[in-house]
């Protein structure tokens, strides 16, 4: 665990401490519950963003991605009966087209992450409203699937599986960006487009995999959200998602400029927003200020996270100058 | 105090200390007027940092540094150039999305009419007899992003002549400069001190210091090791001073006569000079050395060889057998690898950890178990660090708090801990001390020695004719000549560079 991601540990535990000590009920098996399964669903696809902001992109297409693949998955499962795993198979093989997409225009064709990005937001929710033809798509009255729900929705001993899922990703993404020479790989080309190209490492197929892994884990999380919600509204299933999944990467201190950031952080990230929200729930803070709180923690957290850097560098350097001056006054 | 001939410059029992490294110890300097001072000494002796706390980009720990009577404990940038003080550094500092001109005046923008528009036939016009004199071939309006590494060279030196200086600090200016360009700079530094203005030149081509200095100022481990007088300066007393020992001739010849061909290059042209096609072999066991001047296309044709993009046409072939590499990473898979020249740019990372750096081009073979170890990254780099004595405290540091020569020592070592069949390099030397120096011309050899073809690309005259076994020489994207060993010299080299015959003797 780096120093950045302890801070982050600690103000989740201190915030925790003070909704606590305001109203108990933060505490609640319920209430517990319910944030975790929160953090599972918002942590799968923050991990994705992770990949892409690592390589100095962004991918504000998320939310769209969650909204088009849950219409389609809930309309394959409920509308032609297909059976759930196929289903699932065709969620995911659509998420990796999409990301493969996004990496080939980013890469071959030199077009701005930004822009392919904010073109796919367009597009999918377009699509997804349009196929709907603005209809809430759903499964059929008294339909169930209980495999497929104990995997989603279901929970063991109180834990939702959401939120297992999401810790089992985390895990293995862990090893792929810490442990594997792909995730070195990333972090080269995020820093150093130019220089990891003349080290060998093919920087386009190492972008490209990191928006197909980004647009994988929405596609899961689209899937985990569907069935969450039952019920897909596509005007509004997802709006705003992909800002989630930026603040909570930012929070855990990914750079946008690349090349900077880890798992935990974005997990702990993820967890620190949805304990803002449940904040503003339980201190009876009017929701419509949701947003406010939430904009002004992102902003005290970075800042706070950049000023202590700075500061521990000085510090070193002063503890270096007076090692010196004693020296000399030994010799 | 300060008679007429002062410059009224001193620096004062300056420290410098970074978490680790104490870079500078109680260091003072005094500079006068229309006086050329050579700083010389080894890579991290702490030339730059002195210059930097001169120029006000970093402050000193302690001591003092007074200008016309005015003490100061730090300077910053826009005081410093107040005072007069114009400075070349030796990282490149350009934007490459701006023109020559725009950069110069960086800044310092002439405008035009009361809403003060950017004046741009101004700048222009103003910069266009700054660049005739530094010598460039590149206009007022050329995009830097089009200059080379030595282009961009120039650039910064005009940019300092812009600035109607007092002292103008020159840091490495010429490590990418081929011999006429570094000519013309001396020229304009003899042009400076007739105009009573002060320069601090750093260099580690001692034969250009040799030849442009008043007074020499030797720095060792952060202290002065010694000063020497223009009468004193010789080739020897500023090496014994830099390193403390005696240094041999560089040329060691190789073992067994050159082998098969390794590389053949037939026919390739490249995008930035598709005028002419280079042809050439390299064979096993030889050392070529690639001579020209600026723009003769060397490390364009370089790196079409290995596949960085910019080639047109023509074909290369590695051991026999064809090499059409679209990426970097098939010349890498070829056994044909190439140490860039801006290691800024291409060479290093300079954010991550000097071991990460190190290890990079060849993380597979970090492995443990399906993971990269980090251990065994440090292992790989600490055996690096002490075969091209690198000057650390520690691999784990960012390859940015090292001084220049020992992060291009960083660069080599990213490829010496490999195994190559060819390996090009493209200005190996730049910006390395003395000693290193003929450290790493004995790696050159003893990669060739063991059946490594090598090729050097190199502008540093002393070190092409004494190092290569055999050498090329570009011009306009092609090969205008050849030169054996017996062939060798600064004459014919430079008659093969503009183009012309050589007579025959
Ligand atoms: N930003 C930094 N952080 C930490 N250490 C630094 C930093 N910059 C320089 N140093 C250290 O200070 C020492 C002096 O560096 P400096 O750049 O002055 O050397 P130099 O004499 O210019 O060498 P070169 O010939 O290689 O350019 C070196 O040991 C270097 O590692
Ligand atoms: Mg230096």
């Amino acid at each position: 665990m780096q120093k950045k991601d302890l801070g982050l540990a600690i103000l989740i535990i201190v915030v925790g401490a003070v909704v606590y000590l305001r109203n108990p009920l933060f505490l609640s098996p319920i209430n517990l519950g319910n944030t975790a399964n929160l953090v599972g669903l918002f942590g799968i696809f923050a991990i994705g963003q992770g990949f892409v902001i690592m390589t100095g992109g962004i991918d504000l297409s998320v939310g769209s991605v969650i909204a088009l693949l849950g219409v389609l998955f809930v309309e394959m499962v409920g509308g032609y009966a297909v059976p759930w795993p196929a289903a699932v198979a065709i969620t995911i093989a659509l998420g990796a087209l999409i990301g493969l997409a996004h990496g080939i225009l980013i890469t071959r064709f030199k077009m701005q992450p930004f822009v392919v990005t904010l073109c796919g937001l367009l597009i999918y929710r377009g699509i997804a409203r349009g196929y709907t033809a603005e209809a809430t798509a759903g499964f059929p009255f008294g339909a169930s699937y209980p495999q497929l729900e104990w995997l989603t929705i279901g929970r063991s001993y109180g834990i939702p599986h959401s939120f297992i899922a999401m810790i089992i990703i985390a895990v293995v993404m862990w090893f792929v960006l810490h442990q594997s020479v792909f995730g070195r790989h990333l972090y080269a080309v995020g820093k150093n487009d130019e220089a990891a190209r003349f080290s060998g490492i093919r920087s386009g197929f190492v972008i490209t995999s990191a928006y197909v892994i980004c647009s994988v884990l929405a596609a899961v999380a689209a899937i985990y959200f569907a069935m969450f919600t039952k019920s897909v509204q596509p005007s509004s299933h997802g709006n705003f998602y992909e800002l989630y999944a930026i603040a909570a990467a930012v929070l855990g201190g990914f750079s946008l400029r690349g090349g900077e950031g880890s798992i935990v952080g974005v997990v702990l990230g993820a967890v620190l927003l949805q304990e803002l929200q449940n904040l503003v729930n339980l201190l009876g803070i009017p929701s419509s200020l949701n947003f406010a709180v939430m904009g002004t923690v992102i902003l005290l957290g970075v800042l706070a996270d950049q000023q202590l850097a700075a500061y521990r560098a000085k510090k070193r350097a002063a503890q270096a100058f007076e090692r010196l001056q004693s020296e000399r006054v030994e010799s | 105090m300060s008679g007429p001939q002062e410059l009224g410059l001193r620096l004062q029992g300056i420290t410098k200390v970074y978490p680790g490294v104490v870079a500078l110890k109680d260091v003072s300097l005094n500079i006068s007027a229309g006086e050329v001072v050579g700083l010389i000494g080894e890579n991290g002796a702490g030339k730059s940092t002195m210059m930097k706390i001169l120029g006000g980009v970093i402050t000193p720990t302690d001591g003092s540094i007074s200008i016309d009577g005015k003490l100061y404990r730090g300077l910053t940038v826009a005081e410093s150039q107040a005072a007069g003080i114009a400075f070349v550094h030796q990282e490149l500092n350009t934007l490459d999305n701006l023109d020559v001109a725009a950069n110069v005046f960086l800044g310092r923008e002439k405008t035009r009419g009361r809403w003060r528009l950017i004046d741009r036939k101004a700048m222009r016009d103003a910069v266009q007899p700054l660049l005739d004199r530094v010598g460039a071939q590149f206009g007022p309006d050329m995009p830097v992003a089009a200059l080379s590494l030595a282009e961009q060279q120039l650039l910064e030196i005009a940019k300092a002549l812009s600035m109607d200086a007092r002292l103008v600090i020159m840091d490495e200016p010429t490590s990418s400069l081929t011999i006429s360009e570094t000519n013309n700079l001396l020229k304009v530094i003899a042009d400076l001190k007739a105009q009573g203005i002060a320069v601090v030149f750093i260099s580690h081509r001692l034969s250009e210091v040799e030849e442009c200095v008043d007074r020499i100022v030797v720095l060792r481990d952060g202290r002065i090791a010694g000063r020497l007088a223009r009468d004193e300066i010789s080739n020897d007393a500023m090496i014994r001073l830099m390193i403390g020992r005696d240094l041999k001739s560089l040329y060691t010849p190789p073992q067994a006569p050159p082998g098969e061909a390794l590389l053949s290059v037939r026919d390739v042209r490249t995008q930035a000079k598709p005028a002419n096609a280079a042809n050439f072999e390299l064979r096993r066991g030889e050392i070529l050395g690639v001579a020209g001047l600026i723009g003769a296309g060397r490390t364009e044709l370089a790196e079409a060889i290995f596949g960085a993009g910019g080639k047109l046409s023509g074909e290369v072939r590695v051991n026999g057998a064809p090499l059409d590499a679209g990426s970097p990473a098939d010349a890498i898979s070829a056994g044909l690898y190439l140490v860039p020249e801006d290691r800024k740019r291409t060479g290093l990372i300079l954010e991550f950890p000097i071991c990460e750096n190190v290890t990079m081009a060849n993380l597979r073979s970090c492995l443990r178990n399906g993971r990269v170890s980090r251990s065994r990254q440090i292992e790989v780099s600490e055996e690096q660090r002490s075969r091209l004595s690198i000057k650390t405290p520690d691999v784990r540091n960012a390859a940015q708090a090292m001084s220049g020569g020992n992060q291009q020592k960083v660069v080599l070592a990213k490829w010496l801990s490999m195994d190559p069949k060819v390996i090009i390099f493209d200005e190996p030397t730049r910006g390395i001390d003395v000693g290193s120096k003929s450290e790493i011309y004995k790696l050159m050899r003893a990669l060739a020695d063991r059946g490594v073809g090598v090729v050097m690309i190199s502008s540093d005259m002393e070190e092409v004719i004494g190092v290569s076994d055999r050498i090329v020489v570009m011009r306009d994207g092609g090969i205008s000549g050849e030169l054996k060993r017996s062939d060798f010299s600064e004459h014919n080299i430079l008659t093969l560079a503009v183009g012309k015959a050589l007579e025959e003797a």
